[in-house]
């Protein structure tokens, strides 16, 4: 069990690294849709037992994460008809080694913090915290607009895995909120994007420099 | 029966969203707000605890909460039918359906007793706002939305990090899993510090974010200034309240689990910048809206500071968030009714505002006293007593600061305020169709009424109100 997990989060981990460092959007979304399957995968494994609750909260993560938000996304990329290129504003390769530092950064820090048990922890905690780093980077490097809601979906994974560590204090309910929240906002950054595009002429954020003082 | 200030707005979002006559989406929008207000009444003045399981119940706090969202959303409901027909223009079935969701999701703030819940319900606000800022489909309004969903989305991202960081400090100390309030202060002294700081650091960065603390407060600006003036009073009166409730509690916890001292001194700080940045910009501003986000940067800062001060001052604290929420409510909606008369918000276009539109010039120019802190009104009273409780507590330099921000707050905005009601109207002004109506003036009229009463003299329920919820946010030193 213990290296099905470890492969888990190093796949987890080398996601991270190809959305940070691939340059056409359409892979990025494909590979955040890899991670969102991942995660429902992850889901699983990470419990000894399973239990209708474990199977639910896998089921709806890959369904939400692996399949409606990547049909979301493409087909928001297809409306707008920009460039698929990812245009960042710091390199493709500076940005993956930042990723990359991030991610040992990661390792020290959770060997670093004090951990409840000896199975689960020491490997979400560093994945959990790098792929958090992961979706920032992109988000702050990444120029157009939905390179960033790329970037705040693999932040929101990397939170994700945090929570599967506090599945039992977390009522279904509020899993369920959480990625109902998820959904909506994608749902509605996609529409604004779909705006952003016509009254701009362009997904560049840049542009968008009409409000400042 | 008791979660109705929750379902009830979420399920006449549903039937307005479905309601095919633009005249009718309106009213029944007022209509559902003046339900909601009536069963919080019913609610929080019968004293049996209201909810349902661990997770959704009403306690103290949040029944001050409740009752301000949902007065203060009633005056909006209200001004909305006004607004509206000034708007014929624009389809208004998003607009009524989203402020009935946002009406919700700030009830469920006030219900939930879960870390996850209190989140969602956060987040839920941010989501059904965004539409409301976007209602006047202009390039300007879609670069707001985007700033403020952008921003917003990734500080609460930060703040769910955090909350799962505090319940893995509670999972650490031996206990229980548990991310429910009850359950976290109970066992506040075996929770883990590292990661207990560290999720508390993290929910002040992602609701601060909300909150708009500087420096996370670039969005705020040009959210209030695009939005209706009415959805402006919803952000810095009702959201914002939500979430630095949300910030009280976990001040609580890290406080009961003995690492007050660090909290604390993070939110004086963050709260004293915030105050220094946002007096900074509010001199010489010329945009009415914007002016009125900073001095919603402010005062949350004024309250994060005033928070950090330690139980001493949670009365005053709490007095002065309800004061703030129905202060900011008069503002928004005088600075709407000038939008519409004189067709912009800046001094540029607006000049003459007490002649040409002499009711809500008048509110405006009261409000300006209102929540810049002047007797007679209310905050003057609770930031008396915040400041009392920093001169009490030998915070000297805290408490000198604090006054020199108001000071600075109130030259910035009343300069930019006498320079829109003063002189003449434009031509184009005096010409517009604009009229003060019952259903525009109104909602000012008993707000700043309230804010006014809360100076003279705080009436006992409402005193029992916000003393029972100081109490239950007060423990230990």
């Amino acid at each position: 069990m213990t290296s099905l997990l470890a492969s888990l989060v190093a796949a987890l981990l080398l996601v991270n690294l190809v959305a940070l460092g691939t340059s056409r959007i359409g892979t990025v979304v494909r590979a955040v849709a890899l991670q969102g399957v991942l995660l429902g995968i992850l889901a699983i494994a990470a419990q000894g037992d399973l239990t209708w609750r474990v199977l639910a909260l896998a089921f709806a993560s890959i369904t939400l994460k692996g399949w409606l938000i990547p049909v979301i996304l493409f087909r928001a990329l297809r409306q707008v008809e920009i460039k698929r290129e990812v245009e960042p504003s710091l390199g493709l390769l500076p940005s993956l080694l930042l990723g990359a530092l991030a991610t040992v950064l990661a390792v020290v820090a959770g060997s670093r913090l004090p951990l409840a048990e000896t199975r689960l922890a020491p490997l979400l905690i560093p994945a959990s915290l790098a792929t958090v780093a992961a979706g920032f980077i992109q988000l702050t490097t990444r120029r157009k607009a939905i390179s960033q809601v790329l970037g705040y979906l693999v932040l929101e994974n990397g939170i994700f895995v945090f929570g599967l560590l506090l599945v039992e204090a977390m009522p279904f309910l509020v899993e369920a909120g959480v990625l109902l929240d998820l959904f909506v906002g994608i749902f509605v950054l996609s529409i604004i994007i779909h705006h952003i595009n016509r009254e701009f002429a362009s997904l560049d954020t840049r542009r968008m420099s009409l409000l400042k003082e | 029966m008791t979660l109705v200030p929750v379902l009830l707005p979420l399920a006449m979002a549903v039937v307005v969203f479905l309601t095919p006559s633009k005249l009718w989406r309106p009213r029944l929008l007022a209509a559902t707000a003046a339900a909601h207000f009536a069963a919080t009444v019913a609610i929080v003045a019968g004293e049996a605890p209201a909810g349902a399981g661990a997770w959704l119940r009403l306690d103290a706090p949040g029944r001050l909460l409740l009752g301000v969202v949902s007065l203060l959303f009633l005056a909006c409901a209200v001004y909305s039918v006004g607004y509206l027909r000034y708007r014929v223009e624009r389809e208004n079935r998003r607009f009524c359906a989203c402020m009935l969701a946002a009406l919700g999701s700030m009830s469920l703030v006030a219900y939930a007793q879960h870390l996850g819940l209190l989140w969602v319900g956060i987040e839920a606000t941010t989501l059904a706002t965004a539409p409301l800022i976007y209602f006047n489909r202009t390039a300007r309004s879609i670069e707001a939305t985007w700033k403020y969903l952008v921003i917003s989305s990734v500080g609460i991202a930060l703040a769910l990090l955090g909350s799962f960081f505090v319940g893995y400090a509670a999972l650490l100390g031996g206990g229980e899993a548990s991310m429910l309030f009850g359950d976290l202060l109970a066992s506040a002294p075996s929770l883990s510090k590292p990661w207990l700081r560290a999720g508390f650091t993290l929910l002040l960065v992602g609701y601060g974010a909300k909150l708009g603390l500087a420096p996370m407060h670039t969005w705020k600006p040009d959210a209030y200034g695009e939005a209706p003036g009415v959805v402006g009073a919803i952000l810095a009166g009702g959201l914002t309240s939500c979430a630095f409730f949300a910030l009280l509690r976990l001040t609580q916890i890290t406080a009961a689990a003995g690492e007050g001292v660090y909290a604390r001194r993070l939110l004086v700080v963050m709260g004293l910048v915030s105050m220094a940045v946002a007096g900074a910009l509010m001199l010489g501003q010329r945009d009415l809206k914007r002016m009125l986000a900073y001095s919603s940067v402010e005062q949350m800062g004024l309250l994060a500071m005033a928070s950090g001060l330690g139980p001493t001052a949670t009365f005053a604290t709490l007095f002065h968030l309800v004061n703030n929420a129905f202060g900011k409510g008069v503002m928004f909606f005088a600075v709407g009714n000038l939008h519409r008369a004189f067709g912009g918000k800046t001094t540029v276009e607006v000049h003459g505002g007490l002649r040409r539109l002499p009711l809500s010039g008048t509110l405006f120019f009261l409000g300006l006293f209102a929540v810049t802190g002047s007797p007679p009104f209310g905050p003057f009273v609770s930031e008396l007593l915040i400041l009392q409780s920093a001169f009490g507590a030998g915070r000297w330099i805290v408490g000198g600061l604090f006054l020199a921000f108001l000071l600075l707050a109130f030259a910035g905005m009343g300069a930019t305020t006498l320079a829109a009601l003063q002189g003449r109207p434009p031509r184009s002004a005096r010409r517009s169709v604009y009229r003060e109506r019952f259903t525009t003036c109104a909602p000012a009229i008993v707000l700043l009424g309230l804010v006014l009463l809360f100076g003279l003299h705080l009436p006992v329920p409402i005193r029992t109100l916000i003393e029972d919820a100081a109490a239950a946010l007060a423990v230990g030193p």
